[in-house]
């Protein structure tokens, strides 16, 4: 029997009178990997955004590990402890080394004892290959090592469910192979993930499940053999077409 | 281009000439007769046919009454009009003009023919400016408020350790420094009024004004407090002119003949009261 | 000659101080003496410049009024910079402080807390909008002027400094306000989403960003505030340009305010350098990282 991680329920979104998200129904397993694709402004950033609450939706439920985080009176704050968020703009703090910035979140949310958290910290960081940047400031870093960073900083909360959104898409094509990597060991050790993301191959690699968002719905989900190989609907086909003439699969 | 220069610079040379030639000619007789010289049509006016005369704004009675100088009244009001009516003006034919009392003692070109503002004669300001003869003498005097300590001094002794108030550029303040010398640094104002409101504050302990002033000041101006007593005069009140002002000379005859005929004193008995009665603090 | 310069253009590490090496050097060092020798013969020696001298730059009466004359009621100018010295001091931090608070209340989020926005910004109107001085009188007369007590009995000097206070702040909370909202919204979503509270996130993540970037203009509004702590004056406080009024009074001598400017001058040297310091550590720093 598989544990549901996540579940949205009918979540509708809108900013002003822009609809963005008209009724999102998504399942997601413990330890499954989910991948969403979709063309920009699909809504797949505002759909990661409601989960970790960063956006308040408009109606809908969305329950995580069976407690309903998108009813009222819920502290925001203490949800998030449990959702990891990579963004695609890097988000480290540039006042703040490397290290600071991986034991912030444990020690000033968590109560955490400094010592403890920062050899917590240098262990994750030599787990993924970072150990001798720990006392660098984020703008000495590469965008592929600051991503990673920004990983680690996400798993420093050992979260139980990691959100990254298109963390790749502002890298120089070089770097991006190494957070890939990075991803993939995440997805090894079992970490349940919803991946919003333009690297269809990584998708088809990585994913238990793909999800294709259109019109602010999801509107076809599959295996990635189901959806790269034989989608169903017209627009998937189209949307998947587009994608292999600009050579980005 | 040349051309141009040299035809201006000949149109200043003639205009130059020209006004020159008529500043001769308009004082043909001040080196002659003294009589003639202040004769009202030959004075040094700012603007001719008009005595323009400075005094402060706001300012107070025995000097002024309700700030209107225009009314004739108060000892510094009353004084003016009478000069003015020597050298041959009539009443509508006074202007007066607000003339703050620390700009009036400072070197350069003045908007006013004299200033009569309670100004004492120094020899520092006199460096600078021009001063009448005297048109009175004045003491200092203490006010403090009525249930302070210092209202019961009477001798210079007793107005040690105190802080007290006056307004910047006055001889209040030297006085202070050189006869009371308190021990405490004075505090020091841009006007009476401040310093006024600081005494009311208990900011400080007691004012040094000029005894007309402090007498009005204790008696009607502020409710509880108290005119402690006057110093020795030491100084004398004068018309302030601008530098080597030719009109001082006019003036100081028109002084001299209110002097002769009891004017004077008329007034002074009429507007400064009789403050022999306040005791002299030594 | 062409060699050396050649290959300075070509490197990029020596910027253009490369360029024509030592010919540069003499003709800026020939072209400062030049200009500094006649500026000093035009102020100094010249005889149409005497009035001046006189009046503004006399040895004598600027040794006298820097260290007063006792016997006439001079106050020495020295003693008065003291006090501008002091209430600028006490002023600073209590205004970096005071104008922290006040920004942050004016972009506390939620409804509950619509009043206290309210009267932040209400507060950051009014002091912005009333002359200094007005205050200076409201406090320094007014208050005391209640006779309230307790309330309206303490050295006018701390009414003043109170005064310089909460001006100040009004000012000093805006750039402080500016640059909170200069940092990037990006940078509260990754500090929320890591699970800090908005104040956690405000005092971890956003202020010192925010603090770091104002400096500038911070030290800018500290220079005018030294200048500021003169005002103080008309509550009959005898700082340096009181002192050095009173001697002009009494002298008929303008020097004394140059020697009060000079000393001013002199306090604010430093500051300004300072300033220049951080801006162009910042600099470097920002690039390092390209």
């Amino acid at each position: 029997m598989t544990v549901e991680a996540l579940r949205l329920e009918g979540v509708h979104k809108a900013f002003g009178k822009l609809e963005v998200l008209k009724g999102i129904d998504l399942t997601v397993a413990e330890h499954e990997v989910v991948c969403l694709i979709g063309a920009s402004g699909s809504g797949k950033s505002t759909m990661l955004r409601c989960i970790n609450l960063l956006e308040p939706i408009n109606s809908g439920r969305i329950v995580v590990e069976g407690h309903e985080i998108s009813a009222k009176h819920v502290n925001a704050d203490k949800v998030r402890r449990h959702i990891g968020i990579v963004f695609q703009a890097f988000n480290l703090f540039p006042h703040m080394t490397v290290l600071r910035n991986i034991t912030l979140g444990p020690i000033e949310v968590l109560g955490r004892a400094r010592d403890g958290e920062e050899k917590r910290a240098r262990g994750l960081l030599a787990e993924f290959g970072l150990a001798d940047k720990e006392s660098e400031y984020p703008d000495r870093l590469s965008g592929g090592q600051q991503q990673r960073v920004a990983i680690v900083r996400a798993l420093a909360m050992e979260p139980s469910l990691m959100l990254l959104d298109e963390v790749t898409s502002a890298l120089d094509p070089e770097l991006v192979s190494d957070v890939l990597r990075t991803i993939k060991a995440l997805a090894n050790a079992g970490m349940t993930m919803v991946i919003a993301t333009h690297e269809m191959s990584f998708a088809r690699d990585i994913a238990n499940r793909v999800c294709f968002l259109d019109g602010g719905v999801i509107l076809e989900q599959g295996s990635p053999e189901q959806i790269f190989s034989s989608p169903k609907e017209e627009r998937t086909k189209k949307f998947l077409q587009r994608v292999t003439d600009s050579g980005r699969s | 281009m040349r051309r141009i220069v040299v035809a201006f610079a000949s149109l200043v040379l003639v205009l130059s000439a020209c006004t020159s030639n008529n500043t001769e000619s308009a004082q043909p007789s001040s080196s002659a007769s003294g009589a003639d010289a202040c004769a009202k049509d030959s004075l040094n006016l700012i603007k001719p046919g008009q005595l323009t005369v400075g005094t402060d704004n706001p300012s107070y009675p025995p000097w002024i009454v309700a700030n209107t100088p225009e009314n004739g009244k108060g000892f510094e009001g009353s004084l003016a009009y009478a000069v003015a009516d020597r050298l041959g003006f009539a009443k509508d034919e006074v202007r007066w003009v607000d003339v703050p009392f620390n700009s009036a003692g400072t070197a350069g070109p003045k908007n006013f023919d004299f200033d009569i503002n309670n100004i004492t004669v120094t020899p520092e300001r006199a460096t600078v400016v021009t001063f009448s003869d005297g048109y009175y003498d004045l003491s200092q005097a203490l006010v403090t408020m009525a249930d302070s300590p210092l209202a019961s001094a009477t001798t210079l002794a007793d107005l040690k350790g105190y802080k007290y108030g006056a307004q910047i550029g006055t001889t209040s303040l030297t006085f202070i420094a050189q006869t009371i010398a308190p021990g405490p640094q004075p505090a020091v104002y841009d006007t009476t009024n401040d310093a006024k409101q600081a005494l009311v504050n208990g900011q400080v302990d007691g004012l040094i004004l000029d005894l007309p002033t402090a007498y009005y000041v204790s008696s009607v101006q502020i409710p509880g407090s108290k005119l402690v007593g006057q110093f020795e005069p030491q100084e004398y009140l004068g018309m302030l002119f601008e530098k080597d002002n030719p009109l001082v000379t006019c003036v100081n005859e028109a002084l001299a003949g209110l002097k002769a005929d009891g004017t004077l004193e008329t007034l002074q008995q009429k507007w400064l009261a009789d403050y022999l009665s306040v005791p002299v603090i030594k | 000659m062409t060699d050396k310069r050649a290959s300075a253009t070509l490197d990029a590490q020596g910027g253009s101080h490369m360029l024509g090496g030592n010919r540069a050097v003499i003709v800026s060092t020939t072209s400062t003496i030049v200009f500094f020798a006649v500026l000093f013969g035009i102020i100094f020696l010249a005889p149409q410049t005497q009035p001046v001298r006189d009046m503004f730059l006399d040895p004598q009466a600027m040794r006298e009024s820097f260290f007063g004359v006792p016997a006439e009621g001079i106050p020495a100018i020295w003693r008065g910079f003291l006090i501008n010295i002091e209430i600028f001091l006490i002023a600073e931090v209590l205004i970096l402080i005071l104008a922290l608070i006040i920004a942050v209340v004016r972009q506390i989020p939620g409804p509950v807390f619509f009043p206290f926005r309210l009267v932040a910004t209400a507060y950051t109107d009014f002091f912005r909008g009333t002359p200094l001085l007005l205050v200076l009188y409201m406090f320094g007369f007014g208050i005391p002027g209640m006779g309230i007590q307790g309330l309206s009995s303490f050295p006018v000097a701390v009414y003043g400094t109170i005064a310089l206070v909460l001006s100040y702040s009004a000012y000093v909370a805006e750039v402080y306000r500016a640059g909170i909202e200069s940092i990037h919204a990006s940078q509260l979503a990754a500090a929320r989403s890591l699970g800090l509270s908005q104040w956690q996130a405000l005092r971890f993540v956003v202020l010192p960003q925010a603090v770091r970037r104002v400096i500038p203009p911070l030290l800018n509004d500290f220079v005018s505030l030294q200048k500021d702590t003169s005002l103080l004056m008309v509550l009959g406080i005898i700082e340096a340009a009181r002192a050095a009024q009173i001697y002009s009074s009494l002298r008929y001598n303008y020097s004394s305010f140059v020697m009060a400017a000079i000393l001013f001058i002199l306090m604010t040297i430093p500051l300004a350098r300072f300033t220049d310091h951080l801006i162009e550590r910042d600099r470097r720093r920002r690039q390092a990282g390209e």
